[in-house]
């Protein structure tokens, strides 16, 4: 563990950065990215960005620039974009890093920050942004370099036709959802109408009027929004598999006759009301069900942004820069330093450190060199090097894991609506209970029978009980939302309910996913000069060593600087000679390696290694000076949470990619039993692993990588946590926008909650519609009385659901817990 | 109460003209995004440089 440092949140993205050296500015920054981004805003005077945005969401900006030739060529043009005025250019981009109001208000004011862009409108449900500019006065790769310094990466959209199709469902379902709620509402001031006047008499012309005129509208609801639950109902019958349609529809038909027959024969009760309103109530419900579950689900197509948009191809001619789906097998790339390999292939020549994480999960760089194999989607970190392209696009191990994922998401069980499941059932029962009430009364009292028959029927209005499960889950999702979950499925909070068994990944999950440095051995004030030389490398070991580390002027220029792969770097900073690398480089580049500090650092560097940690040597003066120690260090939190997590009752378990020993140090460090810590799995087997776990009990995967993904997906509940790939956002039910693992608890404790409250309600208007029924069999209750004690059961579950403590701060928290309080005032109004 | 013979038809009608406008903003694409434009109405106000 790093000795007391003292930590401030980066000015710009707010990740917590050790604040080392002495001439602290007010303003702390975790990465050269950041302090790019902190400068651009300002010196355009945006700064109110950081008043609005939601610190919660505001992502490093640590990726190395990429590469945007390509949106700059005629086949690009051809494709994405199109001429709206003479000079005036638009195209779109999918942008997945907007989250917040401080993200629309930054880039909507895009032609502040490039000149010749004219307008950029933000489309936050999608994630797309729309730029319009001038031709000649700006080129799209500029712009495009703009906004990829401020984090926000801009992708061409997706071509083909599914998103335009999808505008298409949404708007077709949300015109079906007015259609049903105007008819529900007109049917109830109809049905309020002949409700009044079994009261206070009326004329019979009248009563005939309200009854057609309710016919018409209810034949409208069925015929048009209601056709959605015949159809699914009628595909169930011909397929012969169970549909939660089905009884649905049972329901509407026998309702609907009943009430025909009623009004053709000019006596007898209609329900018209009754029907139109259920109508609305399950479309509503779905609707938001939907659009909850989609807002994620974009990212799936996001995963090929891993790959870089263009490659640089050998050609006769020379380098030429080309689309990277263009590429065959054979094709000869190459690939700069901070660029990610377009295809997977074999290094032809030269030599570099690859960050491999997003596919196996390993923290620590690896090296690669002549006739090694790299993978599509994995960052060249060091060195150009030449690839020869084996598989391009769909061939590549990327999409295999996309194909994965897929297929894990499908396989997932389809989401029934508790709610929809339970009305059909209660609607079938009720007909049916009232059926049998109306041909009983007709030997006792035939008089009354069809009066009591109806009462039963207006006094069990499945409202309430349709109304009790969405109206919870909702109220939970949004306060959930507030609080930094962001929840796809209303089925995720019974899962997380259920579940007794969680598995974490380490990288990034447990771990803060990248190297920094845990200790520092030796002479402390040749670190500013130390980061001022590694500032100009994009490895990470060298950004681990930068962080949080203020150059002073004198320091800002670093001469000579000479890096070789795998080894380290040396340079002149400040007037002295400075070299940085593994020990074994260092030795040979120093002479004075025999002194008593320098055998003691060498010493401490090779206990170190065996620790699991990277040691890197620093010499000054040709003598080695100071040891840094690198490691993936873990999470502040994560002790404290899987402690909470054991009190909670659940089976905490690893699941990472990264060295079996590495693995079973973070397992002792956090207090997981060592015998639940798997190492070395390959995406294949963690996804096989939750898989088989999946099949006995509900189960929470918590990663962050692609290579989680599948995994993800095919866990009950899968939670993505901040900062995490795109692909592993879209694959997890639940995105925790908080960094650690201390949302964790927050959604088990919250999920566990709504549970309570949603059998709380359940069981409120079971027993009111219990009372209702052996009331109105009795004869207590009449048509007119059944009505308005009708609205009284709504009005009971609306207020348990909106009372319900989910996800507020009168949830009572152990008292170990350190994560601050999130801003705002109670999540709840 | 004949009046009711004019009322109901006429107030079904403004219903329908509703539903009708409803249709077509739904259609016309004005609630595809209903996440932007609460958002952006915090910064209107920004003075143009």
């Amino acid at each position: 563990m790093p000795p007391e440092q003292a930590v401030t949140p980066c000015t710009h993205c707010g990740t917590p950065t050790p604040s080392v050296g002495v001439a602290l500015g007010i303003h702390v920054f975790c990465c050269r990215g950041c302090e790019a981004a902190y400068a651009l805003i300002t010196t355009c005077g945006l700064d109110r960005f950081y008043a609005l945005r939601n610190a919660a969401d505001t992502r490093p900006v640590t990726n190395a620039p990429h590469d945007f030739a390509a949106f700059d060529t005629e086949d690009f043009r051809r494709r994405h974009v199109r001429t709206v005025a003479p000079g005036a250019l638009e195209a779109d981009f999918l942008i997945a890093s907007m989250h917040c109001g401080g993200c629309v208000y930054l880039l909507e004011r895009l032609p502040r920050l490039v000149p010749g862009v004219e307008e950029a409108r933000v489309n936050l449900h999608r994630g797309v942004l729309r730029v319009r500019w001038r031709d000649d006065a700006v080129a799209l790769s500029a712009i495009a370099r703009v906004l990829d310094a401020l984090g926000y990466t801009p992708r061409p959209p997706d071509p083909t036709a599914r998103h335009a199709a999808r505008t298409q469902d949404e708007r077709r379902e949300l015109v079906r959802l007015g259609v049903a709620a105007a008819c529900a509402g007109n049917a109830m001031i109809y049905a309020v109408a002949l409700y009044a006047g079994a009261f206070e008499g009326i004329d019979h012309a009248h009563a005939t009027l309200f009854r057609y005129l309710s016919l018409a509208v209810t034949a409208v609801a069925l015929a048009w929004p209601g056709r959605v639950f015949f159809r699914n109902a009628w595909a169930a019958l011909r397929t012969r598999t169970p549909h939660l349609d089905l009884p649905i529809t049972l329901a509407l038909v026998a309702g609907a006759v009943w009430s025909v027959i009623s009004t053709l024969r000019g006596e007898g009760e209609v329900y018209f009301d009754s029907l139109s309103v259920l109508v609305f109530v399950l479309l509503a419900g779905r609707l938001l069900q939907r659009r909850r579950q989609q807002a994620g689900s974009d990212a799936v197509e996001s995963l090929f942004s891993l790959t870089p948009p263009s490659a640089r191809k050998a050609t006769p001619e020379g380098l030429a820069v080309v689309s990277a789906d263009s590429l065959v097998a054979g094709d000869e790339v190459e690939v700069r330093a901070g660029d990610s390999f377009p295809a997977d292939g074999l290094i032809l020549a030269g030599s570099s450190a690859v960050d491999q994480s997003l596919m196996t999960g390993e923290s620590r760089p690896a090296q690669v060199a002549r006739g090694d194999a790299v993978l599509a989607g994995t960052v060249n970190l060091t060195d150009a090097v030449r690839v020869r392209v084996e598989r391009s696009g769909e061939a590549t191990r990327l999409a295999g894991l996309v194909r994965l994922l897929e297929d894990a998401a499908r396989r997932k069980a389809p989401i029934v609506l508790l709610a929809d499941r339970l009305t059909g059932i209660f609607m079938v029962g009720m007909l049916s209970l009232a059926a049998l009430a109306a041909g009983a009364y007709l030997f006792i009292d035939p008089a009354r029978a069809v009066e009591r028959a109806v009462a039963l029927l207006v006094v069990t209005c499945p409202c309430a009980l349709g109304l009790a499960t969405p109206l919870t889950l909702t109220v939970a999702l949004g306060r959930a939302a507030r609080r930094g979950l962001l929840i796809k499925g209303a089925d995720t909070l019974e899962h997380v309910a259920n579940a007794r068994t969680i598995l974490l990944d380490k990288t990034g999950t447990i771990t803060l996913g990248r190297p920094t440095v845990v200790r520092w051995v030796g002479d402390e004030s040749l670190r500013p000069a130390v980061a001022s030389l590694e500032s100009r490398l994009a490895h990470p070991i060298a950004r681990a060593l930068c962080e949080g580390i203020t150059v002073p002027p004198h320091l800002r220029d670093a001469a000579d600087v000479h890096h070789t792969t795998g080894g380290g770097c040396r340079g002149v900073v400040g007037g002295h000679a400075l070299i940085v690398g593994s020990p074994a480089f260092v030795r040979g580049s120093t002479r004075h390696t025999d002194t008593p500090c320098a055998r003691a650092l060498l010493a401490e560097a090779a206990k170190a290694a065996r620790e699991g940690l990277t040691p890197v040597l620093i010499a000054a003066a040709d003598e080695p000076a100071a040891l840094a120690l690198l490691g993936d260090a873990v999470r502040p939190d994560a002790a404290v949470a899987v402690q909470t997590l054991h009190q909670l009752g659940f089976t905490v378990g690893i699941l990472s990619g990264d060295h079996p020993e590495v693995v079973a140090t973070v397992a002792r460090v956090v207090g997981i039993d060592p015998a639940l810590a798997r190492g070395g799995l390959s995406p294949e087997q963690k996804l096989a692993y939750v898989r088989a776990r999946a099949a006995d009990e509900a189960v929470i995967f918590v990663g962050d990588g692609v290579n989680d993904a599948a995994a993800l997906a095919a866990a009950q509940v899968g939670v993505a946590v901040h900062g995490g790939a795109e692909a592993a956002l879209a694959a997890a039910d639940v995105y925790a926008s908080k960094p650690g693992l201390s949302p964790l608890v927050d959604l088990i404790e919250g999920g566990r909650l709504t549970m309570r409250t949603i059998r709380r309600n359940l069981a409120a208007s079971f027993i009111y519609n219990i009372l209702a029924v052996i009331g109105t069999l009795a004869g207590f209750i009449t048509p007119l009385l059944a009505a308005l004690i009708m609205p009284m059961s709504s009005i009971t579950v609306l207020s348990i659901a909106l009372r319900g403590a989910a996800f507020t701060d009168r949830v009572r928290r152990p008292a170990t817990r350190t994560e601050p309080t999130p801003k705002g005032g109670p999540a709840w109004a | 109460m004949g009046v009711i013979y004019v009322m109901v038809p006429a107030a079904l009608l403004f219903a329908v003209a509703a539903v009708a406008a409803f249709i077509w903003a739904a259609r016309s694409g004005q609630f595809d995004d209903a996440d932007t434009p609460p958002v952006r109405i915090l910064h209107d106000d920004d003075p143009s440089p």
